[in-house]
């Protein structure tokens, strides 16, 4: 048997520099990038926890105690909390008119508080399939052979941003899917009806959560080029879950809280920091710099 | 022969630390190219500018017509390289590791599993084509990474250290892939290695790196002739003897003499410019009352070869 064969032509030839971008590799990359993030468990198994947390455990828990009987009237009949419950902003009453302590707790709990927990997810996911994808590769030096392949720069980057965003949104939407669906079924019969998702919403889940997971990329492509070790880039990329802490209490505390046009200008806000830092990271993801990087 | 790898006074730096310093050399098609030097001399940085992963400082490249600076895809789709580490993704099967990268090094999708089983078969990996590759031995690993360089079917062979990792049994069974790739298959393949006797079976011409220079470049032949013209003559005596080293020395066709041991003589190293001087150095030490225990024509080593220019250039540097 002969090793070389005449019958094995090549895609592309003298001018494949100046070829368009192939997403035959960058689906290359990324499927392979998947296959190895599968067999990483502390990769994965946030991947596994958080949702469940997110979507069934906590949920779960405010649902379990809004039915149980008179629990809610008990805890709303804290003098405090009645005067916060009597003076919710606007946008947040149009949803509770009309519903008594426990609904109202629910719809006010699960339907705005929570929401800021949904730009946790596609953060931690980008960033942690980043950063076996990223750094992972540096430590493992598996990434000198890729470098040695006819891979244009653009299209190692763009397979690696593919491999951690996609399933960063697949997983953060799927989650959305299912939370929907038990807060729904559930709340059902406190509420009536099917109350969610509420329009805030729908800003947060498909517009500033594709920004956010750019973000956790590019920050963990930034990392990745000086910290060599999954671990390093994926501790210091969860960094990120910071700025969306202070959302979080922001929200909670009524200094901000999401509402249609609020989310539509953070999320673009978020866009922009996505694209600058995407820009830096681009500027850092080359051949040279990558090589330096990983000796 | 046309070359195929023209490098012209290549230089380069990372950041202020200088790297490769004027280095220039030729490579053949279908010849077997060692670049030998120890760790830090260059040869890893001279594949990575041959492959266009960075732009040179300074010096010209032409690799199969084509500037790697400006046309580095274009290259890295005629050449493979075996990494000095296998660099596999352990993670995958050896299967996916092969169909992974014959599909980014441009293998049309409709043959990469036919190549990518056909290599399996080649480097003895069948049995094990399903299996993850971080379970495999270091020799299958670097046979794995073989099949990995020649997926696409590349002109030029790269190969960075092959067996330094592996134990001696994994290291011939390797030499012996490297030996039928370059003969029966007829690829061009650099090899850069400091396992000297491998550069001596494997290589056709040979380039000895010292730090960042090129200290010389040829057949093993020409590098000996350059470096000890002749041969080494091997002189054992029965008994020690008080030999005359000047009368030996006039001989004509007698370049030089060593002593191995020290005065009376037992043993001794003559350099001669051809066989025929053997009959009179024999002659001169029997008249000089020497007991002959064994004569031995022998040619130097590209071990002794090696130190040599390795030894010239320190002597260099230190002037």
């Amino acid at each position: 048997m002969n090793v070389n064969t005449d019958s094995t032509p090549m895609r592309s030839g003298r001018n494949a520099s100046r070829a368009a971008i192939r997403w035959s590799n960058i689906w290359a990359i990324a499927r392979k990038d998947w296959i190895e993030v599968s067999k990483n468990t502390s990769a994965w198994m946030p991947m596994l926890i958080v949702p469940l947390l997110f979507v069934l455990v906590i949920p779960g828990l405010v649902l379990g105690f809004s039915h149980v009987p008179d629990a809610a009237e008990v805890l709303y009949a804290d003098p405090d909390l009645a005067v916060f419950l009597n003076n919710l902003p606007p946008v947040m009453q149009r949803y509770t008119q009309g519903l008594d302590f426990a609904a109202t707790g629910m719809v006010i709990f699960l339907g705005f508080f929570f929401a800021p927990f949904f730009l946790i997810m596609p953060i931690m996911f980008s960033s942690v399939i980043a950063a076996d994808s990223f750094a992972g590769e540096m430590e493992r030096k598996t990434l000198e052979a890729l470098l040695y392949t006819p891979l244009t720069d653009a299209e190692l980057f763009l397979g690696k941003v593919v491999a951690a965003g996609l399933p960063a949104l697949v997983y953060t939407w799927a989650s959305f899917l299912v939370y929907t669906l038990v807060v729904n079924v559930f709340g059902y019969s406190l509420i009536g009806r099917i109350w969610f998702p509420l329009p805030t919403w729908y800003p947060l889940i498909f517009w500033i959560t594709p920004a956010i997971a750019l973000l956790g990329i590019a920050a963990t492509v930034l990392i990745s080029v000086k910290v060599k070790t999954f671990m390093g880039a994926y501790q210091s990329g969860g960094s990120l879950v910071l700025i969306v802490v202070a959302l979080m209490v922001g929200q909670i505390t009524g200094v901000l809280y999401l509402s249609v046009t609020v989310g539509l200008v953070l999320g673009l806000v978020f866009w922009v920091a996505a694209a600058v830092l995407m820009a830096l990271a681009i500027r850092a993801f080359n051949r040279r710099t990558i090589l330096v990087a990983a000796n | 022969m046309q070359p195929v790898i023209e490098v012209s006074h290549l230089s380069h730096r990372y950041g202020n630390r200088p790297a490769l310093d004027d280095v220039s050399f030729e490579v053949r098609a279908g010849e077997v190219f060692g670049l030998l030097g120890p760790n830090g001399a260059g040869k890893t940085t001279t594949i990575r500018l041959i492959n266009g992963l960075f732009e040179p400082s300074a010096g010209k490249l032409r690799v199969l017509g084509m500037d790697p600076v400006t046309q580095g895809e274009a290259v890295r789709h005629k050449t493979g390289v075996l990494t000095e580490t296998p660099a596999l993704y352990e993670r995958l099967t050896a299967r996916q590791n092969l169909q992974f990268f014959a599909t980014v090094s441009g293998v049309p999708a409709d043959q990469s599993k036919a190549r990518a089983q056909q290599l399996l078969e080649y480097f003895e990996l069948t049995d094990r084509a399903d299996d993850r590759a971080g379970t495999f031995s270091k020799g299958m690993k670097q046979r794995l990474a073989l099949a990995r360089a020649l997926i696409h079917n590349p002109e030029l062979v790269f190969l960075d250290e092959p067996t330094a990792a592996l134990d001696p049994e994994a290291a011939l069974q390797v030499r012996d892939w490297i030996a039928t790739i370059s003969r029966r298959e007829g690829n061009t393949v650099i090899l850069c290695t400091h396992i000297l006797s491998e550069a001596e079976r494997l290589c056709d011409r040979v380039a000895v790196m010292g730090p960042g220079r090129l200290l010389a470049v040829g057949t093993l032949d020409e590098l000996r002739h350059r470096v000890a013209p002749g041969l080494w003559l091997h002189v054992e005596l029965w008994q020690p003897c008080a030999l005359r080293r000047a009368a030996l020395a006039q001989i004509p066709g007698v370049l030089s003499i060593e002593a191995v041991d020290g005065q009376p003589v037992r043993s001794l190293r003559v350099q001669i410019a051809g066989e025929d001087v053997v009959p009179q150095v024999a002659a001169e030490v029997v008249a000089q009352g020497g007991q002959l225990f064994r004569l031995q024509p022998d040619q130097i080593s590209l071990e002794e070869v090696y130190f040599r220019l390795q030894d010239s250039q320190h002597k260099a540097g230190a002037k």
